[in-house]
């Protein structure tokens, strides 16, 4: 916990300067709170001796000064507080989003989206409670409290102790419940992450949803869900139900024990009657901050546990990052050689597998890769060619002294100029909500310029169903390209990758969602756009890498042949096998 | 990724909105009666400590009576217990009714959001839904856990206070009572401010959702692009608003309730110079003026516990605006009330003159389709071609009724679809979706999904026959293997051996397939279809394919282009035409043979 709250430090630390002068307006707006009923007091001890009407209107006037000064102040301590609360919500969610942004692919892909967006909304409006209500109520009830205790004393100490004998029993009732509501809370939240996960991956597969009628297992799911949401909280329910009026309890026992003890010293004569009076009003004076003090406690806890968890997500150091790179590597411009050198590679073993379990997704891949040269890869369903390609820009790690751009080794060179380096266009094209301009410039920072969009849009062949959006290149996509066809999203992706003026172009099936013709058009534009860049094309057509200057053929992660399409076919292997039966249907059409 | 539903929402009027939330309290009716009295009986101990208090030390101290203070202590003793337990009863009974509510209306955005249209997803971003359905509906935790049932007690208090007051003397009243315009006018100011800027507050973490799971979703296309520093600036932009918004709030409130105190102030010290006036006067009693001074500020007690609440009631009146704004989103696809019986002897799917926009441009409907009419007859097999774009997709999301078709009709079975059960049409078809989604879980319930009633076997069956029992064998689970979200850990081609099972698995009287095997290998793709020749003997299947090779074979073949549809018949005789299928025929054919 004390480790927690130092990771909190740096942030508060930021705001010290507002925490300071909100925390001095508390203890002015508390010396005036304490203030007014005494002019109250002269007021009407006034009134009883007649005193005179300027008199009067004086107390008045000060009732009312004091009660606009005390306000200004709270108003000051309030907008310091909470506003700082505010700022260090701000950091601490930009600063879990940039965190974000440097973890991998592989960590997206065992992390559920929901479950990400409920720490960066839900358990950080918790951390906050922490930081600004808390520590306001807290500041501004702990002086009230001093103050109460510093007269008591003085009034009569050993009361005062008899007064304070409880306490033992709140310290441990708070650390018991406090405690509890942490563990609590903390299984509430991730429950709640569940749930947001739930809604999140049902909302996205609406359209299977829809298709195979699954709302009401969708919406049974969900019911469970909210069900066990509100089970756990029921369970903090009744711990803080029970919480609450135990501090209410303690400090009515100490009450009693005042008017017992008391009564008797009175009764002995060795307290007089008035002070044990003034003794019992201050008494009720600290009645206020304990129940604050409960309410402190219980927004701190909850607070510590959503930190906690937010915590497991900064902490995770990101898998891929410029750990060897050198920073001078490639720092003049990257020519385009690849190399993959005895290049074996296996996924992280996945929940409940052992380290052993998975045999090596890539094994034993060698190939190299002029610059300018183009590749393809070509195989069966799983055999690992995404896998492959993907390994190229970091987005899995390849180990070390396996894969060379440039003679270097990847990891040696610093992953924004590797990737930069690099344009792909993924199996599964990810588009934004953005226009289609947006999407295309989406790798080119400079101002938008329309030579540019028009011109990657030409290569990808998109520039055909210009007419079909309404606002050209302009128009707002859905989120994901969900208002595009199949083959737009694809060629979308395209124009992307080709505007990114990348030495590398990485398309891995790019062209599996157009027909024929527009897969001739495309083939036919990137070979001018192929000139002079390296070039990995992952197909299953032999249409499409038939002209490549030399092709890959992997089987279960290994590479089986290699070799022009001539070469290949000629051998009479796997590729000469899918060449034939590929023919033979166009063939059988023909009939 | 921010439509215009997030900024303008139509100013509700509160007191509907307020009447709309209390009805999702009548079901729990009698706790909230139980809580009341609670409540009640708990002030009632609360008062009495005091009181016992003051008999003690005026009785029983000061006439040195120890029996009659161990009395007494005892009785104080019990009300401490008898404090303990009402409060906790009052706490459990309210918090429970607020997380119940809270429940009922997270199922009931949540089963509204699964009635609603595609079009409705078209245009609102997911991370924006999932909003409604949890951190909005956390916004009304307070107001029914705390809010509600204390504002009765509040209000109570106040009647009773000020009834006293001025059946004590109305004119010193009414002196009292002169700063009520000024709270009223405060109030007023507040409402209006605060609820704008919650307003904002609500709309903006709607969007920082919505970005976020755009964002995350799309992580890995960021990081290729090197665009964190940009995505991190919108971000920054969307935090930063969000910021100022709740920054802004804090201004209203902070000032808000120091205008209440200083208006208490104001009464007291009106108190004491106007009847302090009197006093001198004659008119009033110093006696009538001291009882006053404390009345007036019991009297302020309530009302600044109810601008306490009155906070909470703007929170949730901005987010509850949001939440109905979903649940009054009509739902355009809807389910007739009397479904006609379906005609066998009817071709399974006629399209009649169909023509379809998604979007009005300039008021005018850009058609995607136009003037499609075709027919489907039981157990024949059907190929769709075209370019990309034309609209083939389309006419599959019109068939599932995704969308309504703007003019001519859609028949299965011979009913427009538009007065057919939905859960019957839908069950009519077996989909291959051109994106592929997977859910997180395992192969199997991502085969059989929600049907329980689909046997282990069958499952084995379809994924047998779409050849992905050969990947799935290999996993370390087989069946049981737990798939991330989206399946992100499979190849592409893997899911779409698996959606293709699912289709299968259901075995549906039509299968329809959008590109159903456009990214698995060329050999699997053949086998596939040897053994869907078998598995869909009998079948209707309607298909979409790219290349021509998967369809030559079907019964007819029809052929789309820009949204018309322009050719129709089998291969053959599409040949024959020497239109548009021969021009797409011939290309093919030479880019397979080019090189041999
Ligand atoms: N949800 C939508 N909202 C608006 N426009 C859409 C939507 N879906 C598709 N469109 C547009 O309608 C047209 C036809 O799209 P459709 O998806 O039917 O094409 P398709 O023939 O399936 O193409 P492909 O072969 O590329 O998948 C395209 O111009 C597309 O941009
Ligand atoms: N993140 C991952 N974690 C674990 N296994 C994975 C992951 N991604 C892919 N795999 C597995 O690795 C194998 C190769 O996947 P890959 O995506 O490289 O295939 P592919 O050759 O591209 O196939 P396709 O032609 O279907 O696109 C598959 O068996 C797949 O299940
Ligand atoms: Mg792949
Ligand atoms: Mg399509």
């Amino acid at each position: 916990m004390r480790r927690a709250l130092s990771r909190l430090l740096p942030y508060v630390r930021e705001s010290r300067r507002a925490f300071i002068i909100g925390v001095g307006c508390i203890f002015v707006a508390s010396v005036m709170q304490l203030a007014s009923p005494w002019v109250l007091k002269y007021a009407i001890d006034g009134l009883i001796s007649g005193a005179s009407r300027g008199c009067l209107a004086g107390y008045a006037l000060a009732m009312l000064g004091l009660a606009v000064v005390d306000g200004g102040f709270r108003y000051l301590m309030r907008k310091h507080l909470i506003g700082a609360s505010r700022t260090i919500e701000y950091a601490l969610r930009n600063d879990y989003f940039a965190h974000l942004q440097r973890l991998p692919l592989g960590y997206f892909q065992s992390t559920r989206t929901g479950d990400l967006m409920s720490r960066a909304t839900n358990d950080l409006s918790a951390v906050r409670m922490m930081i600004g209500p808390a520590v306001m109520y807290f500041a501004s009830t702990a002086l009230g409290f001093v103050i109460a205790l510093a007269v008591m004393f003085s009034i009569d100490a050993r009361l005062a102790w008899i007064a304070l004998l409880p306490m033992p029993i709140v310290s441990v009732a708070t650390r018991y419940f406090g405690k509890a509501i942490h563990d609590r809370f903390e299984r509430i939240q991730a429950q709640l992450a569940d749930m947001s996960a739930v809604v999140q991956e049902s909302l996205s597969g609406v359209r299977v949803v829809r298709a195979y009628r699954q709302e009401d297992t969708e919406i049974a799911r969900f019911r469970r869900s909210n069900d066990e949401y509100v089970a756990r909280n029921r369970g903090l329910i009744r711990l803080q139900a029970a919480f609450y009026p135990s501090l209410t309890f303690c400090f009515g026992v100490s009450s009693l024990i005042v008017l017992w003890m008391g009564g008797r010293d009175v009764m002995a004569g060795t307290m007089t009657l008035g002070s044990f009076v003034a003794f019992l009003r201050y008494l009720v004076m600290l009645s206020w901050p304990m129940i604050a003090f409960g309410w402190v406690i219980n927004i701190a806890q909850r607070g510590l546990a959503s930190w906690g968890r937010m915590i497991e997500i900064l902490d995770t150091a990101p898998a891929i990052d410029d750990r060897d790179a050198r920073p001078d590597a490639l720092a003049d411009g990257v020519k385009g050689d690849v190399e993959f050198r005895q290049l074996s590679f296996r996924y992280p073993p996945r929940a409940g597998e052992g380290a052993d379990d998975a045999a090596p997704m890539l094994a034993d891949i060698s190939c190299t890769i002029a610059a300018g040269q183009t590749v393809a890869i070509i195989g069966p369903t799983g055999s690992g060619k995404s896998t492959l390609v993907q390994l190229l820009p970091r987005l899995h790690d390849p180990a070390p002294g396996t894969l060379f751009v440039d003679g270097i080794d990847v990891r040696e060179i610093p992953l924004a100029r590797l990737r930069g380096a690099i344009g792909v266009v993924p199996q599964e094209p990810f588009l934004f909500s953005d226009s289609l301009a947006g999407n295309i410039l989406f790798g080119f920072d400079p101002v938008r310029d329309r030579a540019r969009v028009d011109a990657a849009a030409h290569a990808a062949g998109l520039d055909a169903d210009l007419s079909s959006f309404p606002d050209g290149y302009q128009t707002v996509v859905g989120e994901r390209g969900i208002t595009l066809s199949g083959g737009q999203k694809q060629r979308t992706a395209i124009a992307r990758a080709v505007a990114a003026d990348p030495r590398i172009l990485i398309l891995d099936d790019a062209l599996s969602a157009v027909d024929t013709q527009t897969e001739e058009t495309i083939l036919r534009r990137l070979r001018e756009v192929r000139r002079g860049r390296t070039c990995l094309i992952v197909a299953h057509r032999i249409s499409t890498v038939r002209d490549a200057d030399m092709i890959l053929v992997l089987d279960s992660g290994r590479v089986v042949e290699r070799g022009t399409h001539d070469e290949l076919v000629r051998r009479a292997g796997l590729y000469a096998r899918m060449d034939q039966q590929q023919r033979l249907e166009d063939e059988l059409a023909a009939s | 990724m921010s439509g215009p539903q997030d900024d303008v929402i139509g100013k509700a009027y509160d007191a509907r909105l307020m009447r709309r939330l209390l009805v999702y309290l009548r079901p729990h009716l009698p706790a909230v009666a139980v809580a009341f009295v609670v409540i009640v009986a708990g002030a009632l101990v609360e008062l009495a400590q005091p009181w016992l208090t003051q008999r003690a030390i005026d009785t029983y101290i000061a006439q040195k009576d120890v029996d009659g203070l161990r009395w007494i202590a005892t009785v104080f003793f019990g009300l401490l217990v008898a404090n303990f337990v009402f409060e906790y009863v009052q706490t459990v009974v309210m918090q429970t009714i607020g997380q119940k509510i809270m429940r009922a209306i997270r199922l009931e955005v949540y089963g509204h959001l699964q009635k609603l249209d595609l079009a409705f997803y078209d245009r609102n971003p997911v991370g924006r839904m999932m909003t409604r359905v949890t951190t909005d509906v956390d916004a009304l935790n307070d107001l029914f856990a705390s809010g509600v049932v204390t504002v009765f007690g509040d209000v109570l208090a106040l009647v009773g206070i000020i009834t006293a007051m001025l059946w004590m003397n109305w004119r010193l009243a009414l002196v009292a009572f002169v700063v009520l315009p000024g709270i009223l006018a405060a109030t007023q100011w507040f409402r209006t401010n605060v609820r704008e800027s919650y307003r904002q507050v609500r709309g903006l973490v709607a969007k920082i959702n919505a970005f976020l799971q755009e964002h995350l979703t799309g992580m890995s296309t960021v990081q290729l692009f090197r665009q964190e520093s940009n995505a991190f600036e919108r971000f920054d932009r969307i935090n930063r608003d969000h910021r100022d918004a709740n920054i802004a709030s804090i201004f209203y409130y902070a000032l808000f309730y120091p205008i209440i105190e200083t208006m208490a102030a104001l009464s007291a010290a009106l108190i004491i110079w106007i009847g302090g006036g009197w006093a001198g006067d004659g008119v009033v009693s110093i006696g009538v003026l001291v009882a006053f001074l404390q009345y007036a500020r019991r009297f302020f007690q309530p009302i600044s516990d109810l601008s306490e609440k009155f906070n909470i009631l703007q929170a949730a009146m901005a987010a509850s605006e949001r939440i109905f704004t979903v649940l009054d989103t009509p739902v355009a696809i809807t389910n007739p009330t009397n479904p006609p019986h379906p005609n066998p002897t009817r071709p399974v799917i006629e399209f009649d003159h169909v023509w379809f926009s998604y979007v009005d441009a300039d008021g005018e409907p850009q058609w995607v389709l136009k003037d499609v009419s075709f027919v489907v007859q039981p157990g024949q097999r059907i190929g769709i071609v075209g370019a990309t774009g034309s609209g083939k997709t389309t006419i599959l999301s019109l068939l599932m009724r995704f969308y309504d078709v703007q003019r001519g009709r859609i028949l299965v079975d011979g009913v427009d679809i538009r007065e057919m059960d939905l859960a019957m049409l839908r069950g009519t078809f077996g989909l291959v979706l051109q994106d592929v989604h997977l859910f997180a879980g395992s192969v199997a319930s991502n085969i059989r999904l929600g049907r329980d009633d689909i046997a282990d076997e069958a499952v084995a069956a379809a994924a047998r026959a779409v050849h992905a029992d050969a990947f799935i064998g290999r996993l370390s689970q087989g069946y049981a293997t737990e798939v991330a979200e989206r399946g992100a850990t499979l190849s592409v081609g893997q899911k779409q051996l698996l959606s293709f099972a699912r289709a299968l698995a259901f075995e549906p009287r039509v299968l329809v397939l959008d590109e159903a095997t456009s990214s698995v290998d060329t050999a699997t793709e053949a086998l596939i279809e040897d053994a869907l020749k078998v598995m869909m003997q009998h079948r209707t299947v309607v298909a979409i394919a790219h290349r021509l090779s998967t369809i030559q074979d079907m019964d007819r073949i029809l052929v789309l282009h820009k949204g018309e549809l322009r050719e129709s018949g089998t291969h053959q005789e599409l040949l024959a035409l020497r239109g548009l299928y021969f021009r797409l025929y011939e290309l093919s054919r030479v880019r397979e043979n080019i090189g041999s």
